[in-house]
């Protein structure tokens, strides 16, 4: 199997090349401009200085940050307490029902996630749908303001990442064996017991995986704080896009950046660490 | 055999359906103190739906089910004094051998020292104690199966069930554990409800063998009665290899019946039914009870036909007979090693005959 063929030799070339370009060239470019100072005509100037560093070391962007992951864990809990139950439904529907189930869930990805967070103004606002169905209710007798609010930034945040939790999760709750749940049930352990004790346990690569899956983006999504809460709420995301586009400080937007990935990594990396770990322990 | 404490599980006109599809019909049956009985049967004959129903895992549509005379049929799984062995065994993956096994008495908040010392019991029972600490994942196909015994019998049920449990295990592995679960049996007491659908697992382990097909029972009686007198063409022939003839009664002297077998006149055991003249017959016979003896033409009654193949089996062989009315029947005989002349060649011509009185006689009904 040393031998390449030329098509894999092409396949290779090709999907690496789309990295160098795509991934890797724009990450080191971030990563040098981030070293840069701040220029009135060019965007990066030379020499090299830690100063953006310095600012972002600030107890501003500190609290930028936590408040962001504050809300991004939010948004990913909420995605948890939706997604578990209605991922648990699918995977137990017929395989003809769970098809369409999975279609519906995908469905959204069609039309472009910024027309939806539009969309979700005019749920939202004053006039909007959610504040009628309630006042029609009587739940509530005067329009809540929801709109520009952090509450709007969570929801539509959580509304965006849901299918996120979901697919991983249906994939880890359709593997679990039916009768592991008949055997606990059978042994005398009642539904509580059974969900904590046997469902739970197995199905956390899938809960760890969406809760990774939707906090990760969450934290630096910008067009929903942006859209959704207005000027009032400065988030991560859109910190960096604003160095970017508004302020014109690209160093500090790409300081902003690296920080932001390296953090991620770094969650991937305990995430992948803690797996391996738990793959062993069941090998060993 | 009626005794004053209710049997350990009742069967009370169970029936079974999903919407149009009925799997069990009317099903009554007691499943004795400590008696190791088994559900023997084709796949899709409802043996599994049986053992389900007994677990609480289906609700019968009609009917009832008590189990220590209680009645449970409302009562989910986790209420019932049943356990399970499964097909797949079905541990639970994230756990030890010794947290499977601990599983229902922790379900049951037992002391943790009562858990230690039932579990090491079990698992001792079953010659597992020693892999405690692997996960299932870690074991080969017989240890998990030991396991998943353990995790059932260490919370002493009243009735353990165990629904195809060797069908995964190679046949050594197999007759092993067949042993095994008798000896278990022996020293827990406690009532075993098997279920399979190979007839010599269900002869080899249980008291009794209860035939079932199209979801009722077609015959339930101790494995030898079953074998030497079946009740119906089905369980005749579902049992064991069985040669059918055909046949129509002629006249009828209490046990004594005159037929013709085949076109030929015999003089047949009816044992308790009765005959009409005409009436068509079925002449059961194993291959074992087949006599044959080289035709000299003295004799002219009974059935002839010629060797069509003689099959090699090590301590038996096995003929096929093709006899003159164009039927292949199988006989077999043990070496004679004292007459070697005696054996019979392909193509030679053979008398049947077989062990008086070992025929069954069954009325013809079609099947």
């Amino acid at each position: 199997m040393t031998e390449r063929s030329p098509f894999r030799n092409l396949a290779v070339a090709a999907v690496g090349g789309w990295l160098t370009v795509f991934v890797i060239l724009p990450n080191l470019m971030t990563l040098a401009t981030s070293f840069l100072s701040r220029g009135e005509v060019e965007f990066a100037i030379l020499p090299i200085t830690f100063s953006s560093y310095r600012e972002l070391a600030g107890p501003e962007f500190l609290r930028m940050f936590l408040d962001s992951a504050w809300l991004a864990l939010g948004a990913a809990m909420a995605c948890l307490a939706i997604g578990y139950p209605f991922a648990y439904i699918l995977a137990r529907l017929s395989p003809k029902k769970r098809k369409l189930g999975l279609l519906f869930v995908i469905i959204p990805f069609w039309t472009n996630s910024l027309i939806r967070t539009y969309a979700l103004i005019t749920i939202l606002n004053a006039n909007g749908l959610l504040n009628k169905v309630l006042l029609g209710l009587g739940l509530i007798s005067a329009p809540l303001d929801i709109l520009y609010t952090e509450t709007a930034v969570f929801i539509g945040l959580a509304y965006t990442l849901l299918p996120f939790m979901i697919l991983p999760l249906y994939a880890s709750i359709e593997k679990l064996d039916p009768r592991l749940i008949e055997a606990a049930r059978d042994l005398g352990a009642g539904s509580f017991q059974t969900f904590f004790r046997v469902s739970l346990p197995l199905t956390l690569p899938g809960i760890v995986a969406g809760t990774m899956l939707v906090f990760l983006p969450a934290l630096g999504m910008f067009y929903v704080p942006d859209v959704l809460g207005g000027s009032r709420s400065l988030l991560v995301g859109n910190f960096i896009r604003n160095q970017f586009l508004t302020a014109r400080n690209w160093p500090l937007g790409s300081a902003a950046s690296v920080l932001l990935t390296a953090i991620m990594a770094l969650l991937l990396a305990v995430y992948y660490f803690c797996n391996k770990r738990v793959r062993r322990e069941a090998a060993a | 055999m009626e005794t004053s404490s209710p049997p350990c599980i009742e069967l009370e006109r169970v029936s079974k359906s999903y919407g149009d599809l009925t799997v069990i019909h009317d099903l009554s049956l007691r499943i004795h103190d400590g008696e190791f009985l088994t559900f023997l049967g084709p796949s899709g004959c409802g043996k599994t739906t049986i053992l389900r129903l007994l677990a609480g895992f289906e609700r019968p549509t009609t009917g009832r089910l008590r189990i220590r005379g209680q009645d449970v049929t409302g009562e989910p799984p986790n209420r019932r004094a049943v356990n399970t062995v499964f097909q797949s065994y079905a541990l639970f993956p994230h756990m030890t051998v010794f947290e499977n096994a601990a599983f229902g008495l922790r379900m049951r908040r037992k002391s943790k020292e009562e858990i230690r010392v039932r579990v090491e019991e079990a698992l001792r029972a079953v010659k597992m104690l020693s892999f405690a600490g692997r996960r299932p994942s870690q074991l080969s196909g017989g240890q998990q199966q030991r396991a998943a015994i353990a995790r059932a019998i260490v919370n002493k049920p009243a009735a353990l069930l165990l629904d195809e449990p060797l069908s995964a295990l190679d046949a050594k592995l197999r007759k092993e554990v067949q042993l095994e679960l008798k000896e278990l049996r022996r020293k827990l007491g406690i009532t075993f409800v098997f279920v399979t659908h190979d007839q010599e697992e269900a002869f080899s382990m249980s008291d009794r063998v209860a035939v079932i097909n199209h979801g009722v029972i077609e015959q339930i009686d101790a494995p030898n009665v079953i074998y030497e007198t079946p009740k119906n063409l089905f369980v005749a022939r579902f049992v064991g290899e069985i040669n059918v003839f055909d046949g129509v009664a002629v006249s009828q002297n209490g046990k004594v019946l005159d037929a013709r077998v085949e076109g030929r006149p015999c003089r047949l055991n009816a044992g308790e039914r009765r005959y009409a003249p005409g009436q068509k017959i079925k002449t059961l016979l194993r291959p074992e009870d087949i006599r044959l003896e080289k035709a000299n033409g003295e004799t002219p009654d009974g059935l002839f036909g010629v060797v069509a193949d003689t099959v090699y089996k090590g301590m038996t062989i096995d003929l096929i007979i093709e006899t003159d009315g164009g039927k292949k029947i199988s006989a077999t005989e043990f070496f004679n090693e004292d007459a070697p002349e005696a054996m019979f060649e392909k193509g030679e011509r053979v008398r049947v005959d077989w062990v008086e009185d070992w025929e069954v006689v069954l009325p013809d009904d079609g099947a």
